[in-house]
Formats: structure tokens, C-alpha cells, sequence
């Protein structure tokens, strides 16, 4: 039977040299990423190249997706928050992107290993701190004391709220990493039962048709996850933000 | 766009050229800006979304949102254990606020408790 967990094998392709007694290698999971970074240059460069007064197809498309991530910007994290959207349109585009290839027969799925998404979520984590602390000082440690707490239970809430702000990176990068790999296992596994049981003759045939049905089914609702797990990132990115922007408030 | 309707109704009275151009200067107001000034700011904990994606996102919240909180506390716990030599307690300790910073995550994904954000919980104070 296949190897469900094959499927997320890192191979390398080439050493590009060492940091730190670290081999720095270019990796299949290195060339999905250029692959969607290619991807998303050729949309967005082509399409806003020769635009048209009327959209065609492709420069919907890019148009639609602007319009998207500023919207979901500009809900969670008002008009200051414009000011990130380099940021957070290159999150939601990256994982989009590499989500919906991921989802080609054959491919790998970057977003399938915790240490990329960890590291956009650290990424996150840290611009948040960073510009919090650079735009509000000593105000922005407000986040951690709401106010109308009691005196005598404040030292529990504040390190009750610390740790919630910490958990976040991990809920962050857990959440899409778990998801993606979730569902290529499953759909590995049903996919797996279809040649398992075609092998055993003609009621093995008949018997093939259910998970054969079920890894379309799966198939279809992976699309769904693969969208709804970059606009998850993005939207948490966006509170995240806002929590830098306004903090206590 | 129901202002530019109400407001667009109101200068019927008048020139038609001037109607037509302050029709047409919101219309592509309403086209261009959107520019949040209008909007109300939707924090974390804001009200119930209408739009389906976001209904679906706030369920996917849920999902890692309590694992997050307790493996944070755990991770804090054993750590602080190995450094100060306090064998148990710090694990025991940081569990349980993990635990509670788990929970707290939780309902604030959820939106039944306030985010830290929001300046409405003075309501509450004893």
C-alpha cells in the first residue's frame, strides 16, 4: 500500500552552502515555493500590465483578490491597518497559492511542515511586538490588563493574558499545518483503499466505488479547507495587527 | 449606497446637470473609497459576521485555539521547572493557567468574552 506520509518527504536537489555548520539546501519544498511565487509575479504582473478599462478573466482575478484581502483588512483592523497590506497580501496570496497546488496530483505541499508556517506566523508574532512597542510604547503592555479587573485578581488575569498572547504563533502556525496535513494524508488513505481493493477482482471493483466517491468528495472539500485556511491566516493576521495598532483602546 | 439614493433623490429638485454630477461623483465614491472611514472597526470579538467565509473561519478558530493555550503553559512549565529545579510545581502551575489562557482564547474566537482590545468591559467593574 502507498506510503500516506511519503508524500511529505523533503528532498534535496542542491547544497547551497552552510551557515552555522547548517547545510543550506534547495529543496523540493524550495522549488513549490518558487513555484507559487512565479505564480503569483506572472497574476499579478501580467494581468496589471495591460489592464483593461473592463476586466478580462485573469485580471479579475487579481483585481478580485485586492479587493478581498483589503476588505478583510480594512474590517478587522480599520484604515491605519492599510499600511500592512504588503504584508498581509503577500501571506494570503503565498498560502493560497501554495495550498492550491499542493492540491495537484503529484505535488508537494509546503504548507504541509509546521516550520514554514511557524516561521509566518513567528513573523506575524514578532511585526506585531515590534510595531506595537515602536508605535505605543509602554502603552501597548495594555493588551495584557483589561480594564474593570478587581486589584487582588489582576497579577492572575495578566498572566493569564500573556500566556493567551503567546499561544498565539502556535494556534497561528498549528492550525494551517495540521489542516493541510490532515487532508492529504486522508485523501492519500481513501486513494490508497481504491487501488488496495481494485486489486482483488471484480468485487473488489464494486467495493472501490465508495472510496472512490469519497476521494472525489474529499477532494472537493480540501479546495474548500485550502481557501478557508488562507483566509483563517489572513484574518488572524489582520486581529493580530489590529492588537499592535490600537492596543487597549 | 442607500445615502447616495436618499441624497440623490433630494437634488432632483434642482439643476439636472448638478443632480446627475453629484449621482455620478458618489457613485464612484461608493466605487472607489470604501475607504473604511464609513465603516464600523470589526475587532475580534465583533458581533455576529453575515458573510458565509468568515462564519466557517471563526469554526476553524476553535479548533487549535485550547490546544495552543495549554501547550504554551506546559511548554512554560517544564522549562521553568528545568532551569529553577522545582520539579513539579511549575508544570503544575503553568498547566493550569495554560489551561485557563486556553479557555479564554477560546471565548474570545468565539466572541462570547471581550477582546482585550475592546474598551467596553468598564461595565463590569466591582
Amino acid at each position: 500500500m502507498a506510503d500516506p506520509i511519503h508524500q511529505f518527504e523533503i528532498k534535496k536537489f542542491a547544497t547551497l552552502g552552510n551557515i552555522g555548520g547548517h547545510e543550506i539546501a534547495f529543496t523540493n519544498s524550495s522549488l513549490y515555493m518558487v513555484i507559487a511565487v512565479a505564480v503569483i509575479s506572472l497574476l499579478m504582473l501580467g494581468t496589471t500590465g495591460r489592464r483593461a478599462l473592463v476586466p478580462g478573466r485573469m485580471q479579475s482575478i487579481a483585481e478580485l483578490s485586492y479587493e478581498f484581502v483589503a476588505d478583510t483588512l480594512k474590517s478587522s483592523a480599520g484604515s491605519e491597518g492599510m499600511k500592512f497590506f504588503p504584508l498581509v497580501f503577500t501571506l494570503f496570496m503565498f498560502i493560497l497559492t501554495v495550498n492550491m497546488i499542493g492540491l495537484i496530483p503529484g505535488t508537494f505541499t509546503v504548507t504541509s511542515h509546521i516550520i514554514v508556517t511557524a516561521v509566518l506566523a513567528l513573523l506575524v508574532f514578532f511585526t506585531v511586538i515590534v510595531y506595537g512597542v515602536y508605535k505605543n510604547g509602554f502603552k501597548f503592555l495594555k493588551l495584557f490588563v483589561p480594564s474593570g479587573i478587581p486589584f487582588y485578581i489582576l497579577p492572575l488575569i495578566v498572566f493569564i493574558e500573556v500566556l493567551s498572547f503567546l499561544s498565539r504563533p502556535i494556534s497561528h502556525s498549528v492550525r494551517l499545518f495540521a489542516n493541510m496535513l490532515a487532508g492529504h494524508i486522508t485523501l492519500k488513505v481513501f486513494a490508497g483503499f481504491v487501488t488496495m481493493l481494485g486489486g482483488l477482482g471484480f468485487f473488489g471493483w464494486l467495493g472501490a466505488i465508495l472510496p472512490l466517491g469519497l476521494t472525489v468528495g474529499l477532494t472537493a472539500l480540501e479546495f474548500l479547507v485550502a481557501f478557508l485556511q488562507a483566509y483563517v491566516f489572513t484574518i488572524l493576521t489582520c486581529i493580530y495587527l489590529n492588537d499592535a495598532i490600537h492596543p487597549g483602546h | 449606497m442607500s445615502d447616495g439614493k436618499r441624497d440623490k433623490g433630494g437634488f432632483e429638485n434642482r439643476a439636472s446637470d448638478e443632480a446627475s454630477f453629484s449621482a455620478r461623483l458618489r457613485s464612484l465614491g461608493t466605487r472607489l473609497g470604501k475607504t473604511g472611514k464609513g465603516k464600523p472597526v470589526e475587532t475580534s470579538s465583533g458581533g455576529p459576521s453575515g458573510s458565509d467565509p468568515s462564519a466557517i473561519a471563526r469554526g476553524f478558530r476553535l479548533s487549535t485555539e485550547l490546544v495552543a493555550g495549554v501547550i504554551v503553559g506546559a511548554l512554560i512549565g517544564w522549562l521553568l521547572d528545568r532551569w529553577l529545579g522545582i520539579s513539579p510545581w511549575g508544570l503544575i502551575v503553568f498547566l493550569l493557567l495554560g489551561f485557563a489562557a486556553g479557555v479564554l482564547n477560546v471565548m474570545r474566537a468565539a466572541g462570547v468574552a471581550p477582546g482585550s482590545q475592546l474598551p467596553g468591559s468598564d461595565v463590569d467593574r466591582k
